[in-house]
């Protein structure tokens, strides 16, 4: 996994709230077998004026001019600012996986659904907790070419006028994040602990075994 | 000290390890595998060389993709026929039971694993899939994980997970005529809306929640997860304990009787602390329809649709008219004169015998009205089609004009061939009323199977409390 350690970048703002997983990213592309190439597809339904499909080409769909993302000022933007409940709904990992194809490497929201929010740092996603006011804040500061620093060692986002905003990530979550490091390496030094658990539970309850 | 609540028991049980900012390993006791989020797990293990840790905890069923027409043509889909290929070409590869599509166990997963007694109570039950919060049904910690955390449980039977809080919803009282386990939920869903359960495990109790049997419970906690909460709960009874007895899975002899004696002590303690508690007046809900683009956007069937304008606040204002605009109806309008193109009765929502049965009770020898373009009965599993067709369900469906189809996730989400057309309205069993989730452009109206089926003879909406009075 990629690590997160600071990132300064253009913000686009999508200013809606409870965007669902499907959304994100819609089912029809959910029949890959790839963990990759989801990009194109990134909010698919909102993005494009047509019906999209796997496989498809997306270069000549028509693209709906009124869509934020579709917006000049926004290409290349890597920090999305959104609303509250970002990613309810399905637990799709294809959600940050279409995200991060796409180039976001941050999400700003007052709240995000658990699962998604989960799986944000599966994959090097940083999803970034703030106030609903402070959220707001930003949406109204926000103009063209906007950009913050994100710095995830000190926790702090910095506004283009100098504020410093504080956010809090969970250590165990971080330090992963911080150093790109495999989950199911640093689960796997405690095998023995896994096989001392297994072997007292397989006395209480037998029937698991 | 204060006792602990069922979920505290059910979290305990299960800690391998703790470190130091609470984040805990768990230990998982069964994984159920689908097609469509296992192949980049199993790819992950491949490729860093893994094997599974305890290859007999995982069971796997292909369900969303699946035709719910003739088996014998095969899936039509290239790309869906290579993924449902691609979970048994793992399965066999890392040695995993599978229910194959002939196979007459194949359905839902999350209708498999009570039916075969692969989900037990006391359990942790993972799956990559959000729906998985339905095995809460029996006492089990079950929730949805991404793919990373299939590829996880896989390789290590253990999870990375912070402990969530505890949440107590009481439903209370006797719940009215034609009303079900599907309008408790999106009563509860519209009242505390799709983030009110975000951060909580939540236990439904009280006594319309004991009264209901455990297919009543397994649609309610199906649905936790569009409340917000990840994982749903509801202690064992006696109820609990009949369901399981002699399932194959379910535990045989002197482990049966020990088991019972376990799973007997899966409830929260009468001293237990929960972070929230909300209490519902069972005899208040009335039978539920949704009318906008998220679950929480539901109103009893004699309601009008809202009016924008009367919303406060600007951001659920602009959902509201978002919402009013992509389901083509106006502000003022009755649930009751919405017009249904399609009708849906199926989903590990609602596609067991009892939702089937109560369908059927509906129809009562009369046909599907003529403005009604299709209306799809799917059972979720082929055990529950060959139980409906032999209390003679399937003929009462199809006298009636409803297709009688094989199991599968079908039109909930419209991953095979069957889908809603762009501005199609359907009264839908299922649980998830997403823009397009049924199909490009389709209108979604999340309703009981008594609902749905007494939309398709009318047309539109009824007031089924009447019906059933």
């Amino acid at each position: 996994m990629r690590a997160f350690t600071t990132l300064t970048a253009l913000v686009a703002p999508l200013d809606r709230a409870n965007i669902d997983t499907d959304a994100i990213i819609p089912k029809q592309f959910l029949k890959s077998i790839r963990r990759a190439g989801f990009g194109p597809y990134l909010f698919d339904e909102w993005r494009y004026l047509d019906h999209g499909e796997p496989d498809m080409d997306c270069s000549h769909r028509p693209l709906n001019k009124d869509f934020v993302l579709n917006r000049p000022q926004y290409q290349g933007a890597q920090i999305l600012l959104t609303r509250e409940n970002f990613g309810c709904g399905s637990s799709r990992e294809h959600a940050p996986w279409a995200l991060e194809d796409y180039g976001f490497r941050a999400i700003i929201a007052p709240s995000f659904a658990d699962i998604f929010f989960n799986n944000c740092f599966k994959n090097g996603i940083l999803p970034i907790v703030l106030p609903a006011a402070t959220v707001d804040q930003l949406f109204k500061e926000l103009d063209d070419g906007y950009q913050l620093t994100i710095d995830l060692s000190t926790q702090t986002i910095t506004t283009p006028g100098g504020q410093n905003i504080a956010f809090n990530v969970d250590e165990t979550r971080r330090h992963r994040l911080l150093n790109g490091l495999d989950d199911i390496g640093l689960t796997l030094q405690h095998a023995d602990k896994i096989k001392a658990y297994e072997a007292e539970r397989a006395q209480r309850a037998p029937w698991l075994f | 000290m204060a006792g602990k609540t069922l979920y505290d028991k059910l979290w305990d049980d299960h800690v391998v390890h703790t470190e130091d900012d609470g984040s805990c390993l768990i230990y998982i006791d069964r994984q159920l595998l689908h097609e469509v989020t296992s192949p980049q797990a199993f790819e992950g293990l491949r490729l860093s060389g893994r094997q599974p840790w305890r290859v007999a905890r995982n069971l796997a069923v292909a369900d969303h993709n699946i035709p719910t027409t003739d088996r014998a043509q095969g899936i039509a889909d290239p790309v869906s026929r290579l993924q449902v290929e691609t979970l048994g070409s793992n399965c066999k590869e890392f040695g995993i039971t599978e229910f194959h599509m002939s196979d007459i166990r194949q359905g839902i997963v999350h209708v498999v694993g009570p039916e075969q007694g692969a989900t037990l109570p006391g359990m942790t039950v993972v799956c990559g899939d959000s729906h998985t919060s339905t095995h809460g049904a029996s006492a089990a910690l079950a929730f949805g994980i991404g793919t990373s955390e299939v590829e996880h449980a896989l390789a290590t039977q253990c999870l990375v997970q912070k402990k969530a809080k505890n949440m107590l919803i009481g439903v209370n009282g006797k719940t009215g005529p034609g009303v079900t386990a599907k309008d408790i939920i999106l009563a509860i869903i519209g009242q505390i809306g799709t983030a009110g359960g975000t951060g909580y495990t939540i236990e439904f109790g009280g006594d319309a929640i004991r009264a209901l049997s455990m297919e009543g419970r397994m649609t309610i906690c199906n649905m936790a997860i569009e409340a917000g909460a990840r994982a749903g709960l509801i202690a064992c009874d006696d109820v609990t304990i009949d369901f399981y007895r002699d399932r194959p899975y379910s535990p045989k002899g002197d482990d049966w009787h020990l088991a019972v004696r376990c799973w007997q002590k899966l409830h929260s303690d009468a001293d237990a602390r929960f972070d929230k508690v909300i209490e519902i007046d069972a005899a208040s809900i009335k039978p539920q329809v949704s009318w906008g683009t998220s679950p929480e956007m539901v109103l009893p069937v004699d309601a009008r649709i809202p009016d924008p304008a009367q919303e406060a606040d600007p951001v659920r204002r602009q959902g509201i008219e978002r919402a009013l605009q992509y389901m083509g109806l106006d502000a003022g309008q009755k649930i009751t004169d919405i017009k249904l193109d399609k009708v849906f009765i199926g989903s590990c929502t609602n596609s067991r015998i009892e939702d089937l049965r109560a369908a059927a009770a509906t129809i009562k020898g009369r046909k599907k009205a003529a403005s009604v373009k299709q209306v799809l009965v799917v059972p979720g599993s082929g055990l529950i089609k060959q139980q409906a067709e032999a209390e003679g369900l399937d003929k009462i469906f199809t006298d009636a004009d409803f297709e009688w189809r094989e199991p599968g996730c079908s039109m909930c989400l419209a991953m095979n061939a069957d889908r809603l057309e762009a501005g199609e309205h359907c009264a839908s069993t299922s649980n998830r009323n997403f823009e397009g989730r049924q199909g490009y452009g389709g209108r979604t109206h999340l309703v009981s199977p008594a609902m749905a089926a007494a939309a398709a003879i009318a047309g539109h909406f009824v007031n089924v409390a009447e019906d059933a009075a």
